[in-house]
């Protein structure tokens, strides 16, 4: 390819290498009625999982379908704040927006009686303690504080009981 | 080629906004009566192809969230085009024509409601020189009426006359958005919104869904009495700078015509996607359409414009006149991007 011939006028200025066009598009986001369901749930202090009618699995979060059978979950299950770490990762790099100091840990808590887990932190314990099938609770913010938000649980700590065996949670993994 | 019919298809309603349901709320109705019409499971669905972006509601991998609606376990196979629904249905048509699926399930769906739609689909364009100038969909669409109007392709009170005509047509159709029309005299007395464009020339904002299930050949035959087969099908796309295209003609649309054998025989009904009432002289002229052709009975995208959606419900539109012995041969048409920048077109013919 011959290079563009420029007007004298352009032939010493420095090239263009990028340009910034920002956008930004507000959106009035929908949450649907089943995550309304489960959110209200947390502003009151609950866990609130659906179960599915035809496959009998307890969804959390739940979002209006069950995403094994496709069809929507018919029954809301309150679960307790108590359950294991499936899975978890050690955290070692600063987030933009994130207040935890690192390293810290966040896993995947199955609450006890549900088939799926919520995404938490775990803390009050050394991040390099932290194992798979250890017994957590919900540190929740104080009463005059919750929210229709997932920040309303601040944390899961350690509750002491003994390890779950992982064969009573390898399909939740 | 092998013979691919549409065996069923079933829509939301279309309202200007959803505000309680989300998408997969909102898909997941219309997905089950597609399949419970013809009695299939997903596990007998060889191959599920969606449509949808993520731009419209403002929600990432939206297409994965609402295939929690599906029954996609144990796992499917699975494909998604960014674009309107019709084009998924192309891809599966296609997939069945490879012999690696004798039944697809096709779906498209949009929520336009939650964002500013104008400015949204002002993201699809050219990013160095159009998007950072936010040109609106309206006032690009009105760019193209004007040239329309300049060239003697159309005049307002055509244009008129093809708003009331459509709406007064949606009245018929349960699922449509706007039912009924002023008069088109009436109409011509409203202020313009974009110059030439009036608020009757342009499509509603809408959320909805659509879904359709694809068979070939004799498992079509068995599913539906009445199967509405493919007999054509093309998609062309013309250049994205507006600039350097001729906006008074839709030769994408022509080319795809051509390709898809629309004037290899009479047409009865046309379902066609032009959101802008100047959009239809467009589309109907590059199709070959002459005066018997009934154009939009269901309202069309006048009567409710549901994006990603819009394009399949022509398709299945169609081929429900077909399946109900009103027609024996339709044309469906599909559109994406502005005026009329790409343009998809299928044939469809009864039994016989």
């Amino acid at each position: 390819m011959s290079p563009v011939q420029l007007p004298p006028a352009l032939q010493d200025v420095e090239p263009v290498r990028s340009i910034r066009t920002p956008a930004r598009l507000e959106y009035t986001f929908t949450a649907g009625r089943a995550t309304s369901r489960f959110l209200r749930g947390i502003q009151s202090h609950k866990i609130l999982g659906e179960r599915c009618g035809t496959c009998g699995k307890v969804i959390l979060p739940p979002r209006g379908s069950c995403p094994i059978d496709g069809v929507p979950t018919s029954e809301q299950v309150e679960l307790p704040d108590r359950g294991i770490v499936t899975t978890f990762c050690v955290v070692n790099v600063k987030f933009s927006g994130s207040a935890m100091e690192l390293p810290y840990v966040c896993a995947t808590v199955l609450p006890d009686g549900g088939d799926m887990g919520l995404f938490g932190m775990i803390q009050e314990i050394p991040f390099d303690q932290v194992r798979m099938g250890m017994r957590v609770e919900a540190v929740w913010v104080e009463d005059d504080q919750l929210t229709h938000d997932l920040a309303s649980i601040k944390w899961w700590r350690p509750t002491g009981e003994p390890d779950a065996a992982y064969e009573t949670y390898r399909e939740h993994v | 080629m092998r013979d691919v019919a549409v065996v069923a298809f079933a829509q939301s309603q279309h309202v200007r906004r959803e505000p309680y349901r989300n998408e997969v709320e909102l898909l997941m109705p219309v997905l089950h009566q597609v399949k419970s019409d013809v009695g299939l499971d997903q596990t007998q669905i060889d191959f599920t192809c969606s449509g949808s972006t993520d731009y419209l509601a403002g929600s990432a991998f939206s297409f994965v969230s609402t295939l929690d609606g599906v029954g996609a376990s144990p796992p499917i196979s699975e494909s998604h085009v960014e674009m309107d629904g019709a084009w998924a249905l192309y891809e599966a048509w296609v997939k069945i024509q490879t012999g690696a699926a004798d039944t697809a399930l096709v779906y498209g769906y949009g929520k336009s409601s939650p964002g500013s739609l104008r400015d949204v689909l002002s993201r699809q364009l050219d990013p160095y020189y159009q998007a950072p100038l936010w040109p609106d969909s309206l006032a690009l669409a009105a760019l193209q009426a004007r040239a329309c109007l300049d060239a003697g392709v159309t005049d307002v009170a055509e244009m008129a006359g093809i708003a009331a005509r459509s709406r007064r047509a949606a009245a018929a159709n349960p699922y449509a958005q706007l039912q009924g029309s002023d008069d088109p005299e009436v109409l011509l007395k409203e202020p313009e919104i974009a110059a030439p464009l009036r608020r009757h020339d342009c499509p509603p904002i809408t959320d909805g869904a659509a879904a359709v299930i694809l068979a070939a050949g004799d498992r079509a035959r068995e599913l539906s009495e009445h199967p509405a087969w493919i007999r054509g099908l093309d998609h062309r796309v013309e250049a994205h700078a507006l600039g350097v295209r001729d906006l008074t003609a839709s030769v994408s649309t022509r080319q795809a015509a051509e390709h898809a054998g629309v004037g290899e025989g009479p047409v009865d009904v046309a379902e066609l996607h032009a959101p802008f009432t100047h959009q239809e002289v467009l589309v109907r002229r590059a199709l070959g359409l002459g005066d018997g052709v009934s154009v939009n009975p269901s309202g069309g995208p006048l009567a409710g414009n549901p994006l990603i959606a819009a394009g399949l419900i022509r398709i299945g539109e169609a081929a429900s006149r077909i399946s109900r012995g009103e027609a024996q041969r339709a044309v469906a048409h599909a559109t994406s991007g502005p005026c009329l920048q790409q343009n998809l077109v299928c044939v469809l013919e009864g039994e016989g």
